[in-house]
């Protein structure tokens, strides 16, 4: 079996790491859709947007694995960062690896994580590290599709059929406890304000609210109460279903040590 | 994907029978136009059983693009790098974009969609057979795309010069994508052969084993057991028979294993000088028949799969439905 790779504790790569398993785990999920959508053009842009996410991630997990050789670390190449960490190594936020859930569930979560996304990526378009910025840039574009796509549909399940709105309302209570996280600073969030990389973290929060206030709005669901329950993915501490997820990812590189693929 | 040749018009029994002059003077321009090349558009009279027949076959092909999504879709999650993952992902979303050009093909022949895939899901309509195989490792994943697809591009090409037109113009669209996905199937399997370790190197072999015989019985059966093709290629609908592009599609795939190192597992393959083709050996045809008779290894899987995401997507598509209806009433408002 292919081991593990170690990943220096430097906070500039710990906010890359943050971002890119936020797009890898997203895209990871979304691609469960392949194939098994509700109707067909929705099954092709699921699978779209898992194109676009894992893309996203690509590009970031690159950046990190030059970065990664630049902090005290050894370089890595995309693949081997996607593949290769222990579960304690990723760190997206809790939200991104929860299972798929029902077409409301991944509606509403990919109404959260675009949102989020839109406004990261809006920052990051200013960011010091040229990379990024660049990256930024082509994603802001997916970024504001993915959004406006799940919004689309949030308003019409939640203002839809009884059961549409019933099932909404289900997946908004189970989702809404993991987006505080989303919002959360600490070291990390400080060292990349500090090196002008990127947005703290809870400077997103307001303008979130603020536009997912207005699509749920939009869909007759209310906000739900502020949770005081506090997930903690992007500190590498995930749920039960991490594990499962990322033995399905990492199967065949681990399984086929020094295989080309 | 692709549909295999079938035999469209077993159960209609061959000509219609007709009845009025200017029924016959409608027919007799159809066929003038037939022998002439011309395209056929969807506002054209048509025979009656040309108008059944394209709506079976364009309607299996599209179930069989979006039954094709399965086999390999189960491997999306599992793909071994980020590009094969993209790649795979892209795929697979191309072939559900090639099930919604055919299903919109049909439609042009007066069956809605949702009829089409009512007929899928109670069994009434047949997708391609190769598609209730499994995919066991990630090495069938480029097997499907160098041998199913490539057997597919076989069988897609002449169907792009196909008289009616609106099949046709699809079928351009959707044989340069397989083309691309036969190119990206070869290479993952190139990629291992020339650079991977040797249990990778059994995967590909293993694939290619199991593969072989099941492709080779996509061009459907021998020319001589398939007597309604000749109506087939009289409408241009058909315009190579099963054995012509079985034959060309051996050619290719045995220059193509000499390339990446693998062999097929059929004693009987051999260059013929005389022929200037590749001889092969017999085809087990019981086992196209048991596996298009609904006894395959994964008929049941697949059809269940499809019916499961179909069924679990009802309130969506209700609640789409009813979030219209009130967006329409609020502007009439």
């Amino acid at each position: 079996m292919q081991a593990s790779i170690k990943i220096p504790a430097a906070p500039e790569l710990a906010y890359l790491l943050r971002l890119a398993d936020t797009c890898l785990i997203s895209g990871q999920r979304l691609g469960e859709w392949c194939g098994h959508g509700p109707i067909l053009e929705e099954d092709i842009a699921l699978s779209n947007m898992a194109l676009d996410l894992i893309g996203q991630a690509r590009a970031l997990l690159t950046l990190a694995g030059q970065r990664s050789g630049q902090c005290g670390g050894q370089g890595y190449d995309e693949d081997q960062l996607a593949f290769l960490r222990d579960e304690g190594d990723y760190r997206n936020p809790t939200l991104a690896e929860l299972p798929r859930g029902d077409f409301a569930f991944t509606i509403l979560r990919n109404l959260m994580l675009s949102t989020w996304l839109k406004l990261m990526w809006q920052r990051l378009g200013e960011s010091s590290d040229a990379e990024l910025a660049a990256i930024a840039g082509k994603a802001l574009k997916e970024a504001r599709y993915h959004q406006q796509h799940a919004a689309d549909w949030a308003v019409r399940l939640g203002d839809g059929s009884d059961e549409s709105r019933r099932r909404c309302v289900v997946a908004l209570d189970r989702l809404w406890p993991y987006t505080p996280e989303l919002f959360e600073d600490d070291a990390v969030d400080a060292a990349a304000v500090a090196a002008d990389l990127g947005p703290a973290w809870a400077q997103l929060r307001e303008p979130w609210l603020a536009e997912i206030g207005e699509v749920l709005g939009e869909a007759k669901l209310a906000v739900p109460p502020a949770p005081t329950f506090r997930s903690s993915g992007k500190s590498g501490r995930h749920s039960e279903h991490m594990g499962y997820l990322l033995a399905e990812m990492q199967y065949l590189q681990r399984a086929y040590p020094g295989g080309a693929w | 994907m692709y549909t295999q040749a079938m035999d469209t018009l077993r159960e209609e029994g061959g000509q219609p029978v007709l009845r009025t002059a200017e029924e016959a003077a409608l027919q007799q321009r159809f066929d003038q136009r037939i022998d002439a090349g011309d395209f056929i558009e969807a506002k054209d009279w048509m025979p009656e059983n040309y108008r059944k027949t394209l709506l079976r076959q364009i309607s299996q092909h599209a179930h069989s693009e979006i039954v094709g999504m399965l086999p390999e879709g189960n491997w999306i999650t599992r793909a071994p790098t980020l590009k094969r993952k993209a790649i795979l992902l892209a795929k697979v979303q191309d072939e559900g974009g090639h099930g919604l050009y055919l299903y919109a093909a049909a439609e042009t022949l007066g069956t809605s969609r949702d009829q089409m895939l009512d007929a899928l899901h109670t069994g009434k309509a047949k997708y391609s057979s190769i598609f209730n195989y499994p995919t066991l490792t990630w090495a069938d994943v480029g097997a499907i795309g160098w041998l199913v697809d490539g057997a597919a591009i076989m069988n897609q090409v002449p169907i792009c010069r196909c008289s009616y037109a609106p099949y046709a113009r699809a079928m351009v669209r959707i044989c340069r994508e397989e083309s691309f996905h036969q190119r990206q199937g070869y290479d993952s399997l190139l990629v291992m052969m020339k650079n991977g370790t040797e249990a990778q190197k059994a995967m590909v072999q293993d694939a290619v084993n199991r593969w072989w015989w099941p492709c080779l019985m996509m061009f459907g059966p021998p020319d001589d057991q398939s007597p309604n093709s000749a109506q087939g290629m009289r409408w241009g609908i058909k315009r190579v028979s099963n054995d012509t592009l079985r034959q060309k599609f051996v050619d290719a795939a045995a220059q193509q294993a000499a390339v990446l190192g693998v062999t097929f597992p059929d004693p009987d393959l051999r260059w013929n000088e005389e022929s200037q083709h590749w001889d092969y050996g017999a085809i087990d045809w019981s086992e196209f028949w048991r596996v298009v008779g609904g006894d395959g290894p994964c008929n049941r899987e697949r059809l269940a799969d499809r019916v499961q995401a179909w069924e679990e997507g009802e309130w969506v598509r209700e609640a789409a439905l009813a979030h219209a209806r009130k967006s329409e009433l609020k502007e009439a408002a």
